[in-house]
């Protein structure tokens, strides 16, 4: 028994020992912020409110959102949830008041026919264009086109085709498809081409990544659907191989496309309960657009310098206050 | 007197559709025919008896024969296909939940060859579980408890727990825990089957006493000859679920019913067993009528010396009247037969 | 995750009790026939065999025909169906009653979990800070393990707590707690209830083991988007998915310890004439109790794998960071979060065991020597727990974690340390990786997927029939049936395909460490808590290295497969092994075998009845990451069901393929099962062992 009284003596000591240094350094107290916080409650910096932003999982989408999210907690005093969450769920989110914002759309029609007032529910409503513009199409990585140029163009893709198999492609050349979120028409395209290719899904976009992070590092042959603004583009600036040019209409049968993928203007997408209302967000949200340029710097902050989402977005407001004020105005 | 228990025609059958048997020419079936044939298992086949208060009723077959079904069919542990119970005047086949209840915590306890004692529960609790149960504060059942506990010579071990006892000892709080409710009948099943033979001994001396000092009724199941005939009143034996032969032990072993239960008492010493009721004979002409008297009840061996010491045959009496005569030669044949066999 | 690392030492440990026990083996009474005497497990392999060759034969005459191949954005009317029956539920959310009672349930829970939150880790307004800052949250978490379980308990605590907060996750480690702590009070409170049915009743138990295996097989992405549609987004979802995907081993294993309880003692006890709720709360519980305790530990690590994966749709939590790993490719990003998930299994694991341990030792009188001084470790940790609390809510530093460069320099070693290991390890990967799938998993791929769906199906049959009998025949049959029926025959052949060659490769391993564990302590002790880690950390930390190494494609796919699955194989395989009686070894050892004679002719055979649940548990381990497969390659079910999660017009698609996911598990789970039923010699044990057997696997993503 004695051993487990000295046992106990010694906890308690360490404990009070751990707590007194602790509490020596930096001994900041909270009632003072709690007063703080009070008077600026009570001053009323209530006119923004809730700011329920859906965070779609990708890094560029994070940039956009988090440099919005700030600017709305910094400079308008807004509470701003970030709500991690996939499109689908982001857009169902409208309807409960849980999203108010998803900032990056990269076209949804049948979410669009689910959720807008023309055929569906009209919980959910076009906020008009981000600024940013997104470039789908097939992609090499860069050792791949400085050393077969020939390759940018579809018409020599089934030269290499051999080159391109994999254990997955059942003696074809492999296309890497992409992660299921997103539109893709490859199948079709490989089809109607005559491409000697097989579409083989990656299943995310963590897993396409890591293959054309592999593919440069090893020099191997990869083709496979990506898109720009994409963080891994700063690390490994894959080069777009050219398809027969988008033309109006050419995608509209899925079973019949055999051309490019068009740019996308990426969309703003608010909840409509949420545009109405009086907020100092809305204003800020219809306003904000940025470039392709401003995202990949936010981005590659967050993906390759490892800072949080939040500093990230801080450090770019501090460096671009112009145009942050433009969306203030 | 209104016996303290009384069983008419009772049926276990177990499977499906077993109700439909009954009054059927299946039900005369063999066991194993009617498996074959219905798929059902007779456990108990049309048994009816009386105990007698104060009797001490063992119940005796090989495994399988329905005894352990049997003594469970008396408190409606497993539900009667057909026939009664009566069990102190109630009717056990018929009473409704709470008055089963009622007969279980207050006119029978039983004990089972394999204890079920609770393990998380010391000694002192496993005896008062009864008690506990009825709703008897914490404190009366204890001191009840603890009574028993020292009459089946547990005391000191109230706050063991039972894994910490061996086996004769567990099984003695089950009998504490039997007799704790201070019920009119006990009913063993099987208790000492799982004990070593010396502890054995000890339990059945131990059950011998209660039995005298209390004067419980009690329904012993047991597949023990030997034990049997030590501890019954009577015994009854059971084969495939019905009853062979009912009678008291030396009865059973003086005239077996059938080659059954022939075999069955063929290893058992019979001078050990027989009375003189059973060897005794009508006395010859001429032969002497001076010899000692013995009792009708005597045990034969015990009627060996004095049959022995003495030249006169000796007189064998039932109370004040002499019902015949056994001389040396009676006797040794019981126990000589018992050696060549 | 389900059968989450460290719980598994306790099943584990009754699963071997029980093969080591069996009970009711009776032996033959007098007069009953001769036991039947069944051909050994030898033969079953020659029609095996045989079909097998006529199988290959008739895909020779007739591949590539009738294969049902279904392109993999493509989707057929029954899915498209699906999908209309999820859109009906999406438009009438505002009017269905339904709906709106689930809506309410969510509020409660979300202002619940929000209540605990501003308690723990966020700042309630208009304190900066939580109302209980880290250095009262741990003085209280101490105090409580001091106090249910002792002081070695208590230092576990604190290094967990200070672990949280040093490596820079403090509130998602916080959060996370939250949703388990809720959800498993959730579970025991709904999950106790149903465990006396299912333990009292043979029928309760048939009817709710379905739901169980159905809860416990239907990969979480399936249900994820329909909880959201009931339950909306954020911590309410959590808190739902936490719940359905714990409350089954509760259920399950509780229910089996009342079961179990010895038919005498409850004999005994009703001949005392007691009523039914005396029976339950007086014998029943009390007798299962360690088993409940089990249960109850499985379900908490159940709760604690979920809770990190509901940060898909917004749960709070440390599933949020390690998903941000994902989204930047960084194992290191991934890498400390996942460590703190497993380090709060052990915390809790060991917490909840050595509680159970020392409340049973005081039970029975053996606990405190000096009430007295116990006394005084009560009331003065007390006393120090609310100082410490009183402290936490005054200073800054002692409510908000200081913040430490360690975390972040640990992520950047570890991915240091991946990117060297992919860099110099990458050939002999591509090697292997070629190797297994040309040589193993194309020339199966092609028998079972490439054959006209008839002929796999009669395959399939005919060896179930072989190997488990008519009613493993009959199981399989309507398995077999729905799988057709749900439109998905082509995907679902190769994704049994995987799920076989990975448990074939899994069993390998099993075999090689498992023998080498239960031969040698050493091994044991060193091997045994990286097995706990490797069943504990989310799937999510290591898919990005492994697909480093192996690129997307099917073969990464098993190989986060047998991660996943060799831990729990392993162990049951040394568990079973080391449970060989040692008079038996000694007996064989005195006839002068070689240690090799000794493991294959004694300790293997007699750890069959482990050998086959070790089998069972690897093909439904791998099976559950069939999901977590399509994420990186692999295809099939896999992907069908990240597709329908993914976009909502291929939910139908998602649906069926989570259905047919769940058709495989029954399948492959009942002739396993039946399997071991067939096999005499292994005893009831076996038969018992698979009724505890636990979760399948992780919520799958």
């Amino acid at each position: 028994m004695r051993t487990a009284r000295s046992r106990g003596a010694r906890l308690g000591v360490l404990a009070t020992i751990a707590v007194m240094a602790l509490s020596a350094c930096g001994g900041g107290s909270i009632e003072s912020e709690t007063k703080a916080n009070e008077e600026k409650a009570a001053s009323g910096g209530g006119e923004c409110g809730d700011l329920n932003m859906a965070v779609n999982p990708w890094v560029g989408y994070e940039a956009s959102a988090y440099v919005v999210g700030t600017v709305a907690q910094e400079q308008l005093g807004c509470t701003v949830n970030y709500k991690e969450l996939k499109e689908d769920v982001s857009w169902q989110g409208f309807g409960t008041g849980d999203v108010d914002v998803v900032i990056e759309d990269w076209g949804h029609p049948d979410l669009e026919k689910k959720f807008f007032a023309d055929s569906g529910d009209g919980t959910a409503e076009d906020f008009g264009p981000q600024g940013n513009v997104g470039i789908i199409g097939w992609y090499v990585p860069p050792w791949l086109a400085q050393e077969h140029p020939d390759i940018l163009d579809y018409k020599n893709l089934n030269k290499y085709a051999q080159d391109f198999a994999t254990s997955e492609s059942g003696g074809k050349g492999q296309f890497l498809g992409a992660d299921p979120s997103y539109v893709q028409f490859d199948e079709a395209i490989v089809n109607n081409l005559d491409l000697d290719f097989q579409v083989v899904f990656s299943g995310s976009e963590a897993a396409s990544i890591e293959a054309f992070r592999k593919a440069e590092d090893n020099k191997e042959f990869l083709i496979g659907y990506f898109y720009a603004p994409q963080y891994f583009m700063a690390e490994v600036p894959l080069e777009k191989v050219a398809l027969p040019p988008y033309t109006d209409g050419c995608q509209d049968d899925p079973q019949d496309v055999a051309c490019d993928y068009p740019e996308t203007e990426l969309k703003k997408i608010v909840g409509t309960d949420w545009a109405a209302s009086d907020s100092t967000a809305v204003s800020l949200v219809k306003n904000f657009t940025w470039t392709n340029e401003d995202q990949d710097v936010v981005a590659a902050y967050i993906a390759s310098d490892k800072m949080s989402p939040e500093d990230a977005a801080a450090k770019w407001i501090a460096d671009n206050q112009d145009k942050v004020d433009a969306w203030l105005s | 007197m209104t016996a303290a228990l009384s069983v008419d025609s009772l049926w276990k059958i177990f499977g499906p559709r077993s109700d439909k048997i009954i009054g059927t020419p299946d039900a005369e079936l063999s066991r194993a025919d009617l498996k074959a044939k219905t798929g059902n298992v007779v456990g108990v086949k049309d048994v009816s008896f009386d105990v007698a208060p104060g009797e001490v009723f063992v119940v005796m077959g090989l495994s399988g024969s329905g005894k352990s079904t049997l003594v469970r069919l008396l408190t409606r542990l497993i539900e009667p296909t057909s026939g009664s119970v009566q069990l102190g005047g109630v009717d056990i086949t018929s009473a409704s939940e709470g008055q089963l209840r009622d007969v279980r915590r207050k006119q029978v306890s039983m004990v089972f060859q394999h204890f079920g004692l609770l393990p998380h529960r010391q000694v002192i609790d496993n005896v008062a579980y009864g008690l506990e149960v009825r709703g008897v504060p914490k404190k009366e059942r204890r001191a009840k408890a603890s009574e028993i506990v020292d009459l089946v010579g547990l005391d000191g071990y109230e706050k063991s727990y039972p894994d910490q006892l061996s086996g004769g000892m567990q099984q003695r709080v089950g009998l504490a825990r039997a007799l704790a409710g201070d019920p009119e009948m006990l009913l063993f099943d099987e208790p000492f089957s799982a004990l070593d033979p010396l502890i054995r001994r000890d339990m059945q001396n131990e059950v011998i006493r209660l039995h005298r000092e209390l004067g419980k009724t009690m329904v012993f199941i047991t597949h023990d000859l030997a034990e049997a005939l030590k501890l019954g009143d009577r015994i009854m034996i059971l084969r495939d679920g019905a009853i062979v032969q009912i009678g008291t032990p030396d009865e059973v072993v003086a005239r077996p019913a059938d080659d059954y239960v022939k075999d069955f008492v063929s290893e058992v010493p019979k001078a050990h067993v027989l009375t003189l009721k059973w060897v005794m004979r009508e006395p010859r002409p001429g032969e002497a009528m001076d010899g000692p008297t013995l009792p009708v009840t005597t045990v034969v061996r015990q009627a060996a010396r004095a049959a022995i010491a003495s030249d006169a045959p000796i007189r064998v009496m039932d109370g004040d009247t002499m019902v015949g005569v056994v001389d040396e030669e009676d006797i040794m044949r019981v126990v000589v037969a018992e050696e060549e066999a | 995750m389900s059968q989450v690392g460290p719980g598994l030492r306790a099943t584990a440990y009754v699963e071997t009790e029980k093969l080591n026990n069996p009970k009711d083996r009776r032996p033959v009474e007098p007069g009953a026939a001769p036991p039947v005497v069944e051909d050994s497990g030898i033969s079953r392999w020659v029609p095996a065999l045989a079909i097998v060759v006529l199988w290959v034969v008739a895909w020779v005459l007739t591949k590539g025909t009738h294969t049902l191949d279904l392109p993999s954005l493509s989707r057929t009317d029954l899915h498209d169906r699906l999908t209309e029956i999820q859109n009906g539920l999406l438009e009438s959310r505002s009017t269905n009653p339904f709906m709106q009672f689930t809506n309410a349930i969510a509020d409660v829970f979300r202002s619940t979990v929000d209540w605990f939150q501003r308690l723990l880790s966020k700042p309630a307004f208009p304190r900066p800070v939580p109302q209980i800052g880290w250095l009262g949250v741990t003085a209280i978490a101490t105090y409580v393990g001091l106090v249910v379980a002792g002081w070695r308990i208590a230092l576990l605590v604190v290094a967990s707590f200070l672990s949280f907060g040093v490596l820079g996750y403090w509130d998602p480690s916080m959060d996370t707690l939250i949703v388990v702590l809720i959800s498993v009070l959730l579970a025991i409170i709904i999950g106790m209830p149903l465990a006396v049915w299912i333990g009292t009743s043979a029928r309760a138990n048939a009817v709710v083991t379905v739901f169980l295996d159905l809860m416990q097989t239907m990969p979480t992405f399936v249900y994820l988007l329909p909880i959201v549609l009931f339950f909306g987004i954020g911590t309410s979802a959590a808190v739902v998915a936490t719940l359905i995907y714990s409350l089954p081993p509760i259920i399950r294993i509780a229910g089996f310890g009342i079961r179990e309880v010895p038919t005498t003692t409850i004999e005994a006890t009703d001949s005392s004439g007691q009523t039914y709720w005396q029976r339950l709360f007086k014998v029943q519980l009390p007798m299962a109790r360690k088993t409940i305790i089990v249960g109850l530990n499985q379900t908490t690590l159940a709760a604690l794998s979920m809770a990190t994966l509901a940060s898909f749709v917004d749960g709070p939590g440390l599933g949020k960071p390690v998903l941000q790993g994902l989204r930047v490719n960084d194992v290191g990003t991934a890498f400390v979060p996942g460590v703190l998930i497993v380090v709060m299994a052990v915390m809790l694991d060991r917490t909840t065991t050595a509680a159970s341990e020392r409340s049973e030792r005081i039970a029975r009188g053996g606990g405190h020597a000096n009430p007295l001084q116990r006394r005084i470790v009560v009331l003065g940790g007390a006393v120090v727990a609310l100082v410490a609390v009183y402290l936490s809510r005054t200073y800054v530093s002692l409510a908000e974690f200081p913040t430490y460069g360690i975390g972040r320099s640990i992520s950047t070693a570890v991915s240091d340390f991946v990117s060297w290991i992919t860099t110099n390890f990458g050939g002999v990967t591509g090697g292997l990786k070629d190797g297994v799938t040309d040589w193993l998993l194309n020339p199966v791929q092609s028998v079972l997927a490439e054959s006209p769906w008839y002929v796999s199906f009669l395959g399939i049959a005919a060896l179930a029939l072989v190997f488990g009998g008519m009613r493993a025949l009959a199981v399989c049959v309507v398995c077999l049936l729905g799988i057709r029926y749900l439109d998905l025959w082509h995907d679902a052949m190769i994704t049994l395909n995987m799920t076989l060659v990975a448990t074939v490769l899994v069993m390998a391993l099993a075999l090689v460490f498992g023998v080498w564990m239960a031969r040698d302590r050493r091994v044991d002790l060193g091997i045994r808590p990286l097995l706990d880690a490797g069943q504990t950390i989310p799937p999510f930390v290591y898919l990005i290295p492994v697909l480093a190494l192996f690129g997307p494609s099917r073969f990464t796919a098993i190989v986060a497969g047998i991660v996943y699955a060799a831990p729990a194989a392993i162990k049951l395989v040394a568990d079973g092994v080391k449970g060989v009686s040692p008079t038996t070894i000694e007996a064989g050892r005195s006839t002068g075998q070689t240690t090799w004679q000794e493991i294959t002719k004694v300790q293997l055979p007699m750890a069959k009845g482990s050998l086959v649940l070790a089998t069972n548990q690897g093909l439904l381990y791998v099976l559950s990451m069939t999901v977590i497969g399509g994420l990186v390659g692999a295809g099939a079910l896999g992907f069908d069901v990240v597709y329908g999660f993914s976009r909502s017009e291929a939910w139908g698609k998602g649906a069926a393929a989570g259905l047919t996911i769940v058709l495989l598990g029954v399948m492959l789970d009942r002739i396993t099962r039946a399997a071991a039923d067939v096999r005499r010699d292994d005893g009831p044990g076996t038969r018992r062992a698979f009724n505890v057997r636990l979760p399948i696997g992780p919520p799958g993503t």
